[in-house]
């Protein structure tokens, strides 16, 4: 980063100078400029114009009609998650911006870049509760990095272009743009587009400070059992490379949040496994006994912590992070390193010296095997007549050789797939993890697709979650998505279920869910499928799915009552870990 | 650590929805803002937020740095009251027979710092600026005298340390450049990865 104060901003021309646009156009300018290849959306009356305008752009970009705007959104944010781009997604006024608002939500708490454009109603009509008018600033004001409201057309390229470097510049996030009937319509000068790379109030990066680096590296040179965990930061600042010569040179035991999870390959010999509730026996014990823990990119969720004044109490905490706001939000830093990690992971290599750690690695290793013989194998290799998840996971493992992208939805699955899992590559986990969003797996699926169409992208779905946005099969077969839908059939709420087994006596209040025949649902759709409910099927029954040209929906049905071990009881700390 | 009075100072662009935007960060905290007063600063189009609340330090921390978070936010900064110089004002409206007949009114005047911003017949109303004790102590004062009407304005307060939140500001005013995006890789591949 250089601190020079003039800096030109980056002209694009698109159209000539001077041409007369409307705002519908200069919208779609704006996303040339920018180099948007795909729109979700979803059309109504408040956005007809930029639709209108759309037509007319079909040849440079491809506009994915949805079946809800909640699908639409997701389908943004995994597009988002697998191309390390900004998703973009249209929606009409009122009740399309209002069913953006899950969405929004999920991005915002996983910092996921969108710019979403809402239609709103004339001007001249704000406020007098028109047709389809809703105060869409103010809903989505709490789910947004930004938002703005545009009700003049010359206002459209410098704020698209605001709209674009906020969304995915610093800790990325969502960003909205409401735009009134009357700006798309109203034609005026147009004077060329240009890309926004400063804002007066706006500093997407803190200042790396390089003595807290070297305080850093000190306390890491002088650890005895010092503990990497990581979350998505790594991901998103697109420093997996500086992560792995980091954590290689300094050969320290890694573990990886949820989110953060595929950013290095799941059977690194430094990786220990997945952080949190249902993450894996050793990095959660051991946090409560390492003496340096460097936390990279996360930013200590409940869902990792547990029971915060029993979390890593006896750690120096040292926390790299891009968002100031993050430092000591939760867990008390002893030296918090500001930064892109892109910038503050190389510095701080560069101080530490090679090290390696093989008794305090082992000691991760012994719990592992705890966990293999009373959790994991029982999971992988069960000798019950009903299959588990993980039996699932294990062989769609061995058949992609972890080289798939897995979407997950939310749920007993979510968990066993992400516990179980192999990836060899980079933003291939994506899942709702801050908001825990059912229905989000299907419509992010697609949206996966589209940003890494040379890849499997399999999505791993409950009967329930499934339910939630079915609708998007239809969007499936329209486009002729390539995704792979598996869904595991338990016949519950199951996640909720465990928890009424577990804290609620068992009491099994309104999670036995009764399902449709999904394969013939897919087949309303055109798209093919299998239901399987025998062990003896599933290899064959999986392959079959990988192999099949096109989308395809194998269910598989799985025991019942089967829960997700190990777990950190709410309330708890991470140390007192149950494995069952 | 207790609770104390901190007055916040925030730094803003003048923009629609940004008050919004920074009361949301105090309600879904549930912590009430005792005063807000938001006017222009002394620097062109940027605005100044003084916010009062009632916290322990730890919290009211957070809330600056998230408040600071807001992309139209410039810096906040929070500080106990020995920190600053603070004032409010307050007006007073009580009936003009009463208080000509029976209070002398220019002791009052002179003892309260006050002074009278209009005389009617029918009432007249004092303006005085203070801090909350004093300009309590002036209700107390002409309550008996059949005060009509009260309002005391939110606090604006200045930093007591001499070079005040001025050179922050202009440090911070030194421009960055921004971060390149990243092209995608599929650009101009339309026809190869997508089927339509
Ligand atoms: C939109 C939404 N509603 C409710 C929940 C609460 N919830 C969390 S997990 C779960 C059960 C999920 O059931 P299913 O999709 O069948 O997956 P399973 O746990 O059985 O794998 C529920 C209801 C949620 N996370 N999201």
């Amino acid at each position: 980063m250089s601190s020079t104060i003039e800096m030109a901003p980056k002209k694009i021309q698109t159209k000539d100078k001077a041409t007369s646009l409307s705002g519908s156009q200069a919208v779609l300018e704006a996303f040339l400029a920018e180099g948007v290849d795909t729109i979700f959306g979803y059309p109504g009356g408040a956005i007809m114009p930029i639709y209108d305008a759309l037509y007319d752009y079909q040849e440079r970009l491809n506009h994915i009609l949805v079946r809800h705007e909640q699908g639409g959104i997701h389908a943004a944010q995994g597009y988002a998650r697998t191309s390390g781009r900004t998703g973009v997604v249209f929606a009409t006024s009122g009740p399309g911006a209002t069913n953006l608002v899950t969405g929004l939500a999920d991005a915002m708490i996983d910092s996921t870049p969108l710019v979403c454009i809402t239609g709103q109603v004339f001007a001249h009509l704000l406020g007098t509760d028109a047709f389809q008018e809703t105060d869409v600033i103010n809903i989505t004001t709490p789910v947004t990095k930004w938002n703005y409201q545009v009700t003049d057309a010359t206002e459209i390229p410098s704020v698209l272009a605001k709209a674009f470097y906020i969304a995915k510049s610093g800790r990325p996030g969502p960003v909205l743009i409401d735009i009134t009937k009357n700006a798309q319509i109203q034609k005026f000068d147009y004077e060329g587009y240009e890309k926004c790379n400063h804002i007066r109030s706006y500093r997407p990066k803190p200042i790396v400070r390089k003595e807290y680096v070297e305080q850093a590296a000190k306390m890491i040179n002088e650890a005895e059992r010092p503990f990497v965990i990581f979350g998505q930061g790594v991901i998103l600042g697109k420093a997996e490379t500086e992560f792995l010569k980091f954590i290689e040179k300094a050969g320290i035991p890694t573990a990886w949040t949820i989110l953060g999870e595929s950013a290095i390959p799941t059977d690194h010999p430094l990786a220990v496994g997945m952080l949190g509730m249902h993450g894996n026996y050793g990095p959660n014990v051991l946090t409560n006994e390492c003496d340096v823990l460097i936390a990279i990119g996360m930013r200590f969720d409940d869902r990792v912590t547990g029971r915060l004044d029993k979390y890593a109490r006896q750690a120096k905490v040292i926390h790299l992070d891009i968002d100031p706001a993050e430092i000591d939000k939760n867990v008390k830093s002893a030296v918090p390193v500001w930064g892109d990690c892109k910038e503050t992971l190389p510095l701080l290599t560069e101080l530490i010296a090679p090290k390696v750690y093989p008794q305090w690695l082992q000691k991760f290793r012994e719990y592992q095997q705890q966990e293999e013989e009373t959790c994991i194998n029982p999971e992988l290799n069960p000798t019950s007549d009903e299959m588990t998840m993980g039996e699932v996971i294990r062989t769609l493992n061995e058949l992609t050789g972890g080289d798939a992208v897995i979407v997950t939805d939310v749920g007993q699955h979510q968990m066993v797939a992400c516990r179980y899992a192999k990836f060899t590559q980079s933003k291939s986990n994506v899942t709702s993890g801050g908001l825990g969003t059912m229905g989000f797996a299907l419509p992010a699926a697609v949206g996966a697709k589209f940003g890494a169409p040379s890849r499997t992208v399999v999505a791993i779905i409950g009967d329930g979650g499934f339910q939630m946005t079915l609708q998007e099969l239809g969007t499936i077969m329209q486009f002729d998505v390539d995704v792979k839908i598996l869904i595991l059939n338990n016949q519950f709420l199951g996640m909720v279920r465990q928890w009424q087994q577990l804290f609620h006596d068992k009491r099994y209040s309104f999670v036995n869910i009764t399902s449709p025949d999904f394969v013939q649902v897919a087949k309303g759709y055109r798209i093919e499928g299998n239901s399987i409910s025998e062990r003896d099927k599933l290899k064959a029954a999986v392959k079959t799915m990988l192999d099949h040209k096109g989308a395809y929906l194998l269910e598989v049905m799985v025991g019942k009552e089967n829960n997700v071990f190990p777990m950190v009881p709410q309330g708890c700390s991470v140390a007192e870990i149950r494995l069952k | 650590m207790s609770k104390q009075e901190f007055t916040v100072t925030v730094y803003t662009e003048n923009q629609i929805g940004l008050l919004n935007r920074i009361a949301i960060i105090f309600s879904r905290r549930k912590i009430n803002i005792e005063s807000l007063n938001t006017s222009p600063s002394e620097v062109e189009g940027i605005h100044r937020f003084t916010i009062v609340i009632n916290e322990v330090e730890e919290v009211v921390k957070k809330l600056a740095r998230q408040i600071e978070k807001q992309v139209e936010v410039l810096k906040a900064y929070y500080n106990t009251n020995e920190e600053i110089v603070w004032q409010e004002l307050a007006m007073y409206k009580v009936p003009t027979d009463e208080i000509a007949e029976k209070v002398k009114v220019e002791r009052l005047l002179r003892e309260y710092g006050a002074r009278a911003v209009v005389i009617r017949k029918d009432y007249t109303i004092f303006e005085t600026t203070g801090q909350r004790e004093e300009t309590d102590k002036l209700i107390s004062v002409l309550e008996p005298y059949g005060l009509i009407e009260f309002v005391r304005s939110a606090r604006v307060a200045i930093i007591k340390a001499s070079s005040g939140f001025h050179e922050k500001l202009k440090e911070f005013e030194q421009t960055e450049p921004g971060e390149e995006v990243i092209e995608n890789e599929f650009l101009d591949k339309q026809d190869e990865v997508f089927t339509m």
